[in-house]
Order: structure tokens, then sequence, then C-alpha cells
């Protein structure tokens, strides 16, 4: 499909529905574990499986990581939640009903701010419907040839804690939705409370989507469609305006607003890059949500939420802010250092401290160490350099002992070599040349290159570049800049 | 010697005293068992050799000097709705025909810890719905008093062992009467406790608000023993109450009534449909209690007539949802389908519906129905949330009546055992017998069915005890009185 | 009230269950006849009366997250209708396709 170029004022309404799954190390309602990627069926109890005689036990830890994403996610934690079954029968819930939170969710009515893509300098806030906890289901394996074998059912996710965290349809568009999901998953692995890792479904994403259309002087909807089975987060981004673009050709061929129809749910194919109708079910649901009569409700006193609420620490968007006035760099490099995490933030600081210069060290941090990274595959927990050894390097440069260049040199040499700045230094035998030497190897360039010398005479400065090169050759150590000045000044003293 | 078959009590004295082997004990009961089942059919399994073994152990335990549990060397026979490692359990339903748990039932575990001796598992209504054992899908059990006659139900196995002199206790569960009414029907001693006071955990639920396992004898005395043991918090449930437990062997010797206050339920004594039989052995309780020194006060509990319908909203929509785990996909009984219905509806939904249309039996299809109404949407307030408002109302009258009573004296049925097919043809009529029961459950407080007499044709009468939540030993210390007093618990079927 | 054979058709759906045709004609009617008993319940004004869910004035019940033994694939698989070696087996959703 082409772009969407039309003669109408088209707003996009996007609202999201994300599960994300807290990091515990057992179950919502039993103790079996949450690791994932274990063999099928062997992280399973009477519990889990939803065995006869079977009782749910709530897991505290889940209720304190979703106390946590609550407050971090500027959500009211009411004083009293409460657990109620949603029931629908499906293979992989062995239960007939799954464990949720239908009118009493744990947190409600929040807020995440982000970036406004559109610009930079401004921030959108996207309001939270609510974030209730659930259970998730086990996993359905289809033959190729489906419809002919059977489906194999593995329970090992079966029980596994989600938070789910529904957005007002306030984003509006496919690029604010990826910013949206991009800054939720920066503050939940900030808090350590998710992996979101949606290769792994430890966040999933469903979208809601559609289109205000200005026409004839009213504004109509279209229908809403709700997008499935997207793999990442570029995924939910093409998704989105795939669908945008086939719901306004959809509307211009059939006129069908959203009194015309009902929420359709669509599949996203990603290789196909397209949405496309999913089967509609023989029934429409009637979850028949009621109470759960064998878990009681939870009771959080203002003194837990307060404590959980001292333990959030700084949270990214506070620390975007104090980067740029304590180091005093730009908003955009503040933005890319906290993207990268809590690792990386710390990183940065204890280099700037010890560098003495945050914007040198946030240069660095931008070029040398992001690219180091991203060449050879490394996390920042686990890079070669020290922060500190990278902030003398960078307080060796900013007193003039090194130039920007030869720091780079001494930066690739600790890389590759187990070594500090100084054993570096040592190592590639930089040493520190004293004025007096500077004096006379400028002395012997410019009597070497008269031509050069003339040139600068004749008002041609840059010509001096030459002799630069020539310094180096004979004494790595030379400073250019210090080879510059003096050959300048010696000229000019004729 | 006659081995003492009724009497938990006197088993655990002759063990000490050497005159008896637990081996020779559970030999008793096997082979009681195996001359009544003919004529009652109340065991769904038999658990024979596992119980020789688990009595030799006993034996064994005993002559090396270990410590033994306060059951040691008991038979006991479990209703088939509790989990067991050992045994198959299947609720009396073709749905878990063959089923084996890979678990014990806490209360099983803490059978097994106090040295009890399993000899198998009782029948039941199917999944614990009914009022007679007659809707279980493993055939009808006799009531050992006149085997023409239903045993009650829906623990009328557990009912019909303990009558029958095969074993002295047994476990049943009381989710709207479950335990009383059998009780009654075959002049035993059988209370639900308070909600929470024993585990769930293991006990296959029907209405997971309402369910409670409680104990069946024909004494006070051993009620107490087996309750003792099967009571105190369980980190498992949820909805186990974190109490302790008071030791209940020193309330069945306290036996003075003097000042304890009666409330008598007026209001029951005149109800539409209650016989003169039972309303007599009633009347005659009071006597007793009256002659002994309690205080009789009237109470009414104003909303008692509103018992039954609001039960059968509530436990009919929880049984809905708690039944909705039986669909033949993870165990179970799975329906062969043919290709024609594959073809119509989906091999899936053709298997879903196949399997729990076989699978269950018309009681179970109709609560599940019910409940799956009540919770649809556009019913829920008119139902459901209706009843649970009513159940408030409930609960307050009782905590009413017991600012006025320590205990409230009423039936347990509105009349004594029926014929075996008699209520079969009409649901609402057996939904009534839970008429005075399921007001304990519905409120959670903890109640006793106690022996009371007989009718002119020599079928058992009980009366009911309720006392405030977790005030069993008030219920047991009025109950022992009232056995000390009166001979009804001492009389035998002549099976 | 009354259920026509539709509504306990679509009810019987719902729950899942393959009613045969003798099986709606008796349970609409009985359905309907224990619907108009528990209708009663209306009678009473319950506007400002509070829901009871639990006969429990419990709240907080919870375990801390410690992991406990699972069960071995062969225990937990061990009533499955039909597995294979690792998962349970159930019939697909959509039949052959026609
Ligand atoms: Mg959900
Ligand atoms: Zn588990």
């Amino acid at each position: 499909m082409s772009r969407l170029d039309t003669e109408h004022q088209v707003e996009t309404i996007i609202g999201l529905e994300v599960h994300v799954q807290l990091r515990t190390q057992t179950k919502l309602f039993c103790r079996c574990s949450t690791e994932f990627g274990a063999p099928p069926n062997t992280q399973t109890c009477p519990v889990c499986l939803g065995l006869p005689g079977a009782l749910p036990v709530i897991n505290e830890h889940a209720i304190e990581l979703a106390i946590r994403t609550g407050l971090a996610l500027n959500c009211e934690i009411p004083p009293l939640t409460k657990w109620d079954r949603k029931q629908y029968f499906y293979p992989d819930l062995p239960k007939g009903y799954q464990i949720s939170q239908f009118d009493l969710p744990i947190c409600a009515d929040g807020f995440l701010e982000i970036t406004d893509p559109a610009d930079d300098t401004h921030t959108r806030r996207i309001p939270l419907v609510r974030a209730h906890l659930e259970e998730d289901a086990g996993k359905s394996m289809h033959d190729e040839a489906a419809g002919i074998s059977d489906t194999r059912i593995d329970l090992n996710r079966c029980g596994t804690p989600l938070l789910e965290i529904v957005t007002q349809p306030a984003m509006r568009s496919a690029a604010e939705a990826r910013a949206f999901l991009s800054e939720l998953k920066l503050l939940l692995t900030h808090l350590g409370v998710s992996d979101c890792e949606m290769q792994e479904g430890s966040l999933r994403v469903d979208a809601n989507v559609n289109l205000h259309i200005e026409a004839d002087g009213k504004e109509i909807a279209t229908p809403i469609v709700e997008i499935k089975n997207m793999n990442s987060f570029r995924a939910v981004e093409r998704a989105i305006e795939y669908e945008v673009r086939r719901q306004y050709i959809d509307w211009e061929d059939t006129g069908e607003t959203i009194e015309d129809r009902a929420k359709q749910t669509r599949g996203w194919d990603d290789a196909a890059e397209a949405t496309f109708a999913q089967r509609e079910k023989e029934e429409s649901a009637d979850y028949r949500y009621f109470p759960d009569p064998d878990l009681l409700p939870v009771r959080l006193p203002r003194e837990r939420i307060e404590a959980a609420q001292a333990t959030l620490g700084e949270l990214p968007a506070a620390t975007r802010q104090r980067l740029q006035s304590q180091y005093d760099i730009k908003a955009y490099d503040a933005d890319v250092i906290v993207n990268q995490g809590p690792a990386m933030i710390a990183y940065f600081e204890t280099t700037a401290e010890t560098a003495g210069d945050g914007r040198r060290a946030s240069a660095w941090m931008q070029q040398d160490v992001m690219r180091s990274l991203k060449e050879s595959d490394w996390e920042i927990g686990t890079f070669p350099i020290p922060a500190i050894d990278l902030g003398r390097l960078l307080r060796k440069v900013d007193a003039g002992e090194l130039d920007n260049a030869r720091a780079r040199d001494v930066f690739q040499y600790m890389l590759e070599n187990d070594t500090d700045a100084e054993g570096a230094i040592e190592a590639l035998g930089i040493v520190a040349v004293d004025a007096g030497e500077i004096e006379a190897l400028c002395r012997e360039l410019l009597e070497a290159n008269p031509k050069v010398v003339e040139q600068v005479r004749g008002g041609k400065e840059q010509a001096i570049g030459a002799l630069i090169g020539q310094a180096k050759k004979k004494n790595p150590n030379a400073n250019p800049q210090q080879v510059k000045e003096t050959c300048l000044r010696m000229i000019r003293e004729g | 010697m006659s081995i003492p078959l009724d009497s938990a009590t006197e088993l655990l004295r002759l063990q000490a005293a050497g005159e008896l082997s637990a081996v020779q004990i559970t030999q008793a009961a096997l082979d009681r068992i195996a001359a009544t089942e003919p004529q009652i059919s109340a065991f769904t399994h038999r658990a024979d050799e596992a119980a020789i073994a688990a009595a030799e152990k006993i034996d064994r335990d005993r002559s090396a000097g270990l410590p033994l549990g306060p059951l040691a060397g008991i038979p006991v026979a479990v209703k088939d709705v509790l989990c067991t490692r050992d045994m198959p359990t299947t609720c009396s339903s073709k749905m878990l025909a063959g089923y084996h748990s890979p678990y014990d039932a806490t209360v099983v575990a803490r059978l097994r810890q106090a040295g009890a001796v399993l000899v198998g598992k009782t029948n039941m209504d199917e999944f614990a719905m009914g009022a007679s054992t007659e809707t279980s899908a493993m055939g009808v059990t006799g009531n050992p008093w006149d085997p023409s006659r239903t045993p009650g139900g829906s623990s009328g196995g557990a009912a019909a062992v303990v009558a029958a002199g095969n074993c002295p206790l047994s476990l049943g569960s009381d989710t709207g009467g479950s335990i009383r009414q059998p009780a009654a029907f075959c002049s035993l001693t059988g209370m639900k406790p308070t909600y929470g006071r024993v585990s769930r955990y293991g006990l296959v639920a029907f209405a997971s608000s309402l369910d409670q396992v409680g104990p069946m004898a024909w004494t006070v005395e051993d009620a107490a023993l087996l309750l003792q043991v099967i009571s105190g918090f369980d980190p498992a449930d949820s909805t186990s109450l974190d109490e302790s437990v008071p030791n209940f062997a020193s309330d069945v010797a306290a036996t003075d009534v003097r000042g304890l206050r009666i409330g008598v339920l007026r209001d029951s004594l005149d109800q539409e449909g209650l016989e003169p039989e039972v309303r007599r052995a009633v009347l005659e309780a009071i006597d007793v209690y009256r002659s002994a020194g309690a205080e009789i006060v009237d109470v009414s509990l104003p909303h008692s007539h509103y018992w039954v319908p609001t039960y059968y909203v509530i436990a009919p929509c929880e049984a809905s949802s708690n039944l909705s785990r039986y669909d033949g996909a993870h165990y179970g009984y799975r329906a062969a389908i043919s290709d024609a219905e594959a073809a119509e509806r989906g091999p899936l939904l053709a298997t879903y519906c196949k399997s729990r249309d076989e699978g269950f039996g018309a009681e179970v299809k109709r609560r599940i129905m019910l409940g799956t109404y009540a919770l649809s949407t556009g019913y829920y307030d008119a139902y459901y949330l209706k009843a649970l408002k009513v159940r408030r109302l409930i609960r307050g009258d009782f905590d009413a009546a017991f600012a006025q009573a320590d205990v409230l004296l009423g039936p347990v049925t509105p009349s004594a055992a029926f014929r075996l097919g008699e209520k079969t043809d009409d649901p609402l009529q057996m939904y009534l017998c839970d008429l005075f029961t399921v007001g304990a459950n519905l409120a959670g407080i903890p109640a006793v069915s106690l022996p009371a007499g007989f009718t002119a044709e020599g079928l058992p009468l009980g009366v009911q005890l309720q006392a405030p939540p977790l005030q069993e030993a008030r219920l047991i210390r009025a109950g022992a009185a009232f056995q000390k007093l009166t001979t009804h618990h001492a009389q035998r079927p002549t099976l | 009230m009354s259920l026509s054979g539709a509504d306990v058709r679509k009810l019987a759906l719902l729950a899942r269950l393959e009613l045969s045709d003798a099986e709606v004609a008796v349970l609409g009617p009985q359905l309907a006849r224990i619907l108009d008993f528990v209708e009663q319940l209306s009678e009473l004004d319950t506007e400002e009366v509070e829901p009871m869910t639990t006969a429990l004035d419990v709240v907080n019940r919870w375990a801390p997250d410690k992991l406990h033994r699972s069960l071995t694939v062969d225990e937990a698989l061990a009533a499955a209708p039909r597995r294979d070696e690792s998962c349970f087996l159930v019939p697909p959703v959509l039949g052959p396709a026609h």
C-alpha cells in the first residue's frame, strides 16, 4: 500500500495493552520456577496444572513488584485489591479460568512521560487506565499441518506472573507507540521488575488502533482493530502504520464506521508485512468474571506503599534532567546515556567525576565507548576499561598531557590489554615532551621547509599543517597543538 | 474377643493395653467391610493391602517403642472427594474414573501422620452435589439402618461405613449439609467445622467458599479425636485460618451445661414440611438440656427462609467455575469424537463438549448450567451479586442470635432417611433437604448433628447444634453432655 | 420464567456441554423452575448491603518467592488422556480443511 495521502484530516488513535512478566523466581500462585527455556512440562505442580483439589497461594514478591511498577508509572495503589476468575476454555488454560483482576486492579490511573518523537525538546504524557496482576497461560504448539494432528501443550509458563498495563487511547502515531514502549521497557528494566524481552515473551503488546477522519465537516471514527502477534517494537510500529493505511482505504471503499462493526482482531504477519483478519469465534466472549473464592483480598497499608516508593530511587526521566544540569551535557546526550540503562549511567557518572569534565566524558561515551561496545558486542557491565580508568585518561587530556589522538591510542591499548591509563601510556612510550625539545624540533622543521615558512608569511597560516605530520613522525609524543603554536611563533619572531 | 469397631477411643485404649494389635483391628475392619459391602455398597475403593501394611507398621513402631500418633491403628475411611496418592480419587464421577492424584490432601496427610489406617474411599453424590448419594456414577449406597433407604448425601458412603460398623471414623465434606444430613440419617455424630478451620487443600472443590471437611463418628468423643487431627492452619490453603486449635479432649470431659444458653430456633420448628417425628426429637432434646440446667432462650434467624435460594445461586456459580477444569484435555475422561462431529464444530470444541456431556451426570450438569447462567452477562447482578448480599444478611442474623445464645438448637433435616429413588426426579425437592443445614455454610460457622432418637419405623433422627465461628469446643461440650444424658448414639443397626 | 431450547443450547455452549435434544427438553423447564425458586431473593431490599464473598475476615495470605520442587514430566503427564514424550496432546482447534 502506498503512503496515506488524502485531502481529509486523519488522526490516528492508538491504545496499548502491554503484558509484562514480573521478575519473580516462582509463579504467581505456586512455587514452580519461572525460568525461561526449560524442557516442556518440567516446571509444573498440582496448582499450575489445575489438578483437582489444588489451591493457589499468592506470591508476595509479585505484589511488591507490581506496587513498585505502579508507583513508577505514577499510578494510584488502592488500599484494597482482589482476585477474579476470567473464564474461558482453552487447552493452555488448565483450570478453565485465568486468575486475574477485574474491578479492583492493584494499580489505577497512572501515566508515563515520553519524549515526543516529532520534537525531542517536547514531552508527551501518556495516561494509563490501570495495571493489573494475572497469571499467564501455557503454550500451545500447533502442528505445521494445522488441523491434522494434535496440538502439543507445554504448561511451564502457566501461572507466571504478568502485569497487564493498559493505556488510554492517547497515542497519535506509530512512532509514539514505539516511543512509549521503549520508555516503558527502560523504566521496567531500570527498576529490575521485568526483563521485557519480547523474544522470550516477557513483554507482549496488543495495539488497539482506529482513525478519526474529518470528512464533510464531521468527525468519523473507523472500527477499532486490535492487533496481535507483534514480536518486536519495530513490528509494533510497522503494524500500526500498516493498519492506519488499511483502515483508511477500507473506509474509503466501504464507508464502514465504528457503529457498523464491533472491535475485530487482526494478526501481524512479519514476513508479509501486513495484518490479517483472525478467525472470529463462534460465540461472543462472556468471561463470567467473579471473585475467586480461593483467594483472599490484598490490603495494602499506606506505610507499605510509602516504603516501596522510598526504594524506587531515581527514575530515568529524572536522571536525564539531572545529567544535563549536573554535567552540563545536551538533552540528546543525556537521553542516549540514560536509555542504555543503569549500568551505563553509572559508568558515565564515574567517568565524568574522575575526568572532572562531563562534556568530555559524554563525548567519549557517545563515540568511543559505545562504538567499542557495538563492535565487540560487549555489555557495559563487562567493558574491559573500568570507568575510573577512562576518567583518569580524560583528566590527562584535560590537563593537556595528551592530545585527543594520543588519548585514543591509549584507549585502544587499554581495550586490548589489561592495563590502566598510566600503564598504557608507558607501554606506548608516551612521555611528556618539554618545551625545549619542541623548540628544537620546530626549528629543524622550519629550516627543512622554507616553502611552508614563505606560505605562512604570505598569510596562509594553515600551511603549517604539513609540518605537524612530520613532527609526529619524528617524535610521536609531540603535542600537535604545541608544535603548531611554536612554529607560528618562531615564524612571526623571524 | 469382639473388636469394638464402633469406638476409636476404645480401640486406642485396647491397643495401649496390649490387648489388640493394629493388624487385628484392621483385619476385623476389612472383614466387616467385606461382609456389609454387598448390602450397602459404600466404598468406591477398598485399600485392603495398603491398610494391612500401614497397620503392620504401627505395630512395629509400637513394639519398637517409637512415638505413635493420636489415631495409631484406627481404621478410617475418607470420602472420595479427598485426594490420595495411593488410591484413586474419583468424586464418584465418570469424569474422574481411575484418576490418581499425585499428592495427598492436607487432611489425608495429617491422618497418615496421626497413624490412622486408611481402609478406602467412600461413595458420594457426584462432585458432592446431592443429598442422597444417588447422583454417584459408582452406584447407589444403602443406609445400614434400612438398605432400601438413602444414607443421605453427599457424604452418604462416609456415613454408611461408620454406621455399618466398618470403621469407627470417617471424613466427609460439607458444602450445604453433606456431613450433618447423612449423620442424622445414620444416627451418627457429624461435624462441619468453622470455614477455614480445616484445610481444603486436596479437597476437590465443589463450592470453594462453602466447602469444609469434617469428622463422622458415633460419638462426640470420637468425632473430637478426628477433628483434633485435621484442624489447624495450612499454608497451602489461603482460606485456612491461622488460629490455634484448642485441646478438644478437655471439652469432651467438661459436660456441665448449667448456665449454657441454648437458643431454640422456633421458626424452624414451625417450618412447613418438617415431619412431626423430627419436631418431637428436637423438643425432647430441648427438655434434656433444660433438665440438665441449661438456659433455653428463643431466638430467630429472620432470613432463614432465604437460605436455600441463596445457597442455590452461590454454590452452582462457584461449582460451574470449579468444574471448568474437567474438559478432557489434561486429565480425566475424554470422549472419542467422530469425523462428522469434528467437522461440525472443530475437533477441540467437539471434544470439550462431548467429554463434559458424557463425563458428568445430570445433577452436575444442571448445576453447571445454573451457575453459568447466574454468572453470565446481564444476570450477574440479579442472581450472583444479589445472593452475596443476602448472604451477608444471613450472617448478620447469626451474629445477632449468638449475642443471645451460646449455641443454637434445631433440626438437621425435615425428615428421616427417605427411600432410594424417592426424590431423584425432582431436583428442587432434593434441594429442600438442605433447608436447615445451609445456613451454617453460608455463615461459615461450625455445626454438629447429633443422634436424637428414632422414628416409629426405627429410622434415626438427628438434632443440630450451631455455634459462633471457631467455637467447635462449645459444640463438643454441649454434644458430649447430650450424649452423657441420652443413649441414642449407643443404638446400632442390625445389619 | 421460561428458557427456550435456544437459550439452553447457548448456555450449554458457554459451559461446554453437548446436550442431547432430550436433555435440553428436560433441563429447560427444570432450570426455569429453579430460577423461579431463587427469584424470591428479589423480595429483599439489599441496596445498602455489602456483598459477602467469603465467611473469613482475613486478608493478605501470601507466601515468599521461594522455589519448591516441581513434578517431573512423567508425573505431570501421568493422567493425560493423550501425551507424547514431553507434552499433553489435545485435538486441534480447527478440523482438517475441506
Ligand atoms: Mg490479560
Ligand atoms: Zn506450579
